[in-house]
């Protein structure tokens, strides 16, 4: 369980978060949606501890994040996050995959037979296996993101968070990797885009709007239209097909 | 025993490593005996290694002329040994910075450390600083110019809260031009021909100090302790050569292990500077070099960078005394003239991948 109690962020004299409050649930995928600007990713990297709010508290599991160690966080969480402008040495696949097992390494270990297997069967999930002793500076957005997700479930924290893990994949690709994330017994965050992705697979959502949280609660109880409409600016229908929840969209402009 | 499926081919990586290493290893010792025995008096490889052989472990009998055996153990062997040590420390420091700045063209002289240490070794030639400690003056001196301009960087760097590598290579960079300047100054304040030629000398670097003495021990400790410490950290290096944020998330703390490696490889420069004076590309080239090797996981690049840096400025170094002999060339002239074709063809190679 991951709490975040009244936490801030500001960029400049913005502030982006303010005092906002979420919970993520044991076993459950809590989704983070929003309009562009709302602080889907900085209240994400407020829950996972690269920014520290100047108020209020995060904890993991009852324990405050500023009392754990890097280690010890990086063994309750995983997150999956893209990062531009790295280096140009770039590590195979099965070397990025193996970097997860780091936190359950002393300094002086190196991967034994046990993480190999752990990383092969992550990137097997993933469906990346071919992928293996590829460069990983060399793969197309969607490998790369598969090959992440490998990483952070090779790193077997408690939580998952992942931030848009869907952008750069393919309508199938997108289905699987939110469906593998809902298979895992972790408690999850992802940050998404996509309000029909958010639909299947979440069980709670927080709604950002400008500065703080427009909505919380269960799939059904925000994702509808009448909470969504004002935040996003555009008119919404809501369908319920063979017991799923579907959104349609439309400009208001236009349905006039 | 078992032999274990190796399902990631982390098994078969780690047998080809160990094979470049020994192979390496195995080029280091000829490259020594062969470097050992060139010079003005050629002696042959078998009389060295016998040399070699009865000096350490007092083993066979004297067959050869004693002057021979001075040659050897006084003159040539400790100027092969600091080549060995610069050569390694050089290439391992250009391994870490290029990870820490996240770009390939990252090099240990970047920080300005060695613009410090000019600055040091120039004011003790032109004016006879650090006189006080008689014949270290010059490395003393230069070492504490390293030290003043490493740690200028890093509060320079640090003066926003946080070192970042975009903020460190900044102020590297202008701490740089800063002494360059104030080296430029004093060649020009002193007034010396003599003088202006003998810091000219040492800025293009040259292993011509070596000898038994406190300073080569010094630098082989720190040399020594700074490949050991990059291997051990090899991991942490691969993260955070990824992103900060990928640090983070895989637990380590990048702030903290930045300025911890900027402690470790200030101060490993700064004494292989004060040794040899700047010796350039070698900390540039040899890293990608052992990339190409063995690939860019850092456990493995480290200590098969360290070997090919040694290897490559020990014959430098032998280039640098026979070309024009008995005229000894700056051994930096050397390096510069073979790794700038490298440079060249990286360029092309970095524009070919759109990176």
């Amino acid at each position: 369980m991951i709490t975040a109690a009244e936490v801030s962020w500001r960029y400049g004299a913005n502030p982006v978060i303010d005092r906002v409050s979420v919970t993520a649930r044991p076993g459950r995928v809590l989704g983070l949606i929003g309009p562009n600007g709302s602080g889907k990713t900085t209240l994400l990297r407020l829950l996972y501890g690269a920014l520290r709010s100047p108020s209020g508290t995060v904890s993991v599991d009852d324990a405050p994040l500023s009392s754990l160690s890097a280690r010890e966080a990086a063994l309750r969480m995983a997150v999956v996050v893209q990062e531009t402008g790295g280096f140009d040495a770039p590590l195979t696949v099965a070397e990025m995959v193996l970097l997860g097992r780091g936190p359950h390494l002393s300094t002086f270990q190196r991967t034994g037979q046990a993480d190999h297997e752990i990383a092969a069967r992550c990137l097997a999930r993933v469906g990346a296996t071919h992928l293996g002793p590829r460069a990983f500076a060399g793969l197309s957005g969607g490998e790369r993101q598969r090959v992440l997700i490998a990483r952070a479930l090779a790193q077997q924290a408690t939580h998952l968070l992942l931030d848009e893990p869907t952008n750069h994949l393919d309508i199938r690709y997108q289905h699987e990797v939110l469906r593998l994330v809902r298979g895992l017994e972790t408690c999850s965050v992802v940050v998404l885009h996509d309000l029909n992705l958010a639909a299947r697979y979440c069980d709670d959502l927080v709604l950002l709007g400008s500065g703080g949280v427009a909505a919380a609660g269960t799939v059904d109880e925000v994702l509808d239209p009448a909470v969504l409409e004002p935040v996003y600016g555009i008119g919404i229908k809501r369908l319920d097909l063979d017991g799923h929840l579907h959104l349609l969209f439309q400009p208001f402009e236009e349905s006039v | 025993m078992i032999r274990e499926h190796d399902v990631l081919g982390v098994g078969a990586q780690r047998r080809r490593t160990t094979f470049r290493l020994l192979g390496l290893t195995a080029a280091l010792l000829a490259t020594g005996v062969i470097a050992v025995g060139t010079g003005a008096i050629a002696i042959g490889p078998a009389t060295v290694a016998r040399i070699l052989a009865h000096q350490l472990f007092g083993l066979g009998d004297v067959t050869w002329e004693p002057p021979q055996e001075a040659i050897v153990w006084q003159v040539r062997l400790p100027r092969v040994l600091l080549g060995v040590l610069v050569g390694a420390g050089l290439a391992v420091c250009g391994v870490a910075l290029q990870a820490m700045v996240r770009n390939v063209l990252a090099d240990p002289y970047l920080l300005g450390i060695n613009s410090g240490a000019s600055s040091g070794a120039a004011a003790a030639i032109l004016f006879g600083a650090g006189a006080g400690f008689g014949q270290y003056a010059l490395s003393t001196s230069a070492f504490l110019g390293a030290l003043a301009a490493s740690l200028l960087v890093f509060l320079i760097a640090r003066s926003g809260g946080r070192i970042t590598s975009i903020r460190l290579l900044l102020s590297g960079v202008a701490v740089g031009y800063a002494l360059y300047a104030t080296t430029s100054f004093l060649i020009f304040a002193s007034g010396s021909a003599e003088g202006a030629r003998s810091v000219m000398f040492w800025l293009l670097g040259s292993l011509g100090l070596a000898r038994w003495d406190a300073l080569l021990t010094v630098a082989a400790l720190v040399i020594g302790g700074t490949i050991l410490y990059l291997t051990v950290v090899g991991r942490r290096l691969d993260a955070l050569a990824v992103g900060d944020e990928t640090a983070h998330t895989l637990g380590i703390n990048p702030d903290r292990f930045r300025v911890r490696l900027l402690v470790i490889v200030s101060l490993c420069v700064g004494v292989l500077v004060s040794a040899s004076g700047s010796i350039g590309f070698v900390g540039l080239v040899v890293p990608h070099l052992a990339r190409r090797l063995v690939g860019a996981s850092h456990v493995r690049v480290v200590p098969v960078a360290a070997l090919l840096g040694a290897i490559l400025l020990v014959w430098a170094d032998v280039i640098a005394r026979v070309l024009l002999a008995p005229q000894e060339i700056p051994i930096g002239i050397i390096t510069a003239l073979l790794g700038a074709p490298f440079l060249l063809v990286l360029i092309r190679r970095l524009h070919a991948t759109g990176a």
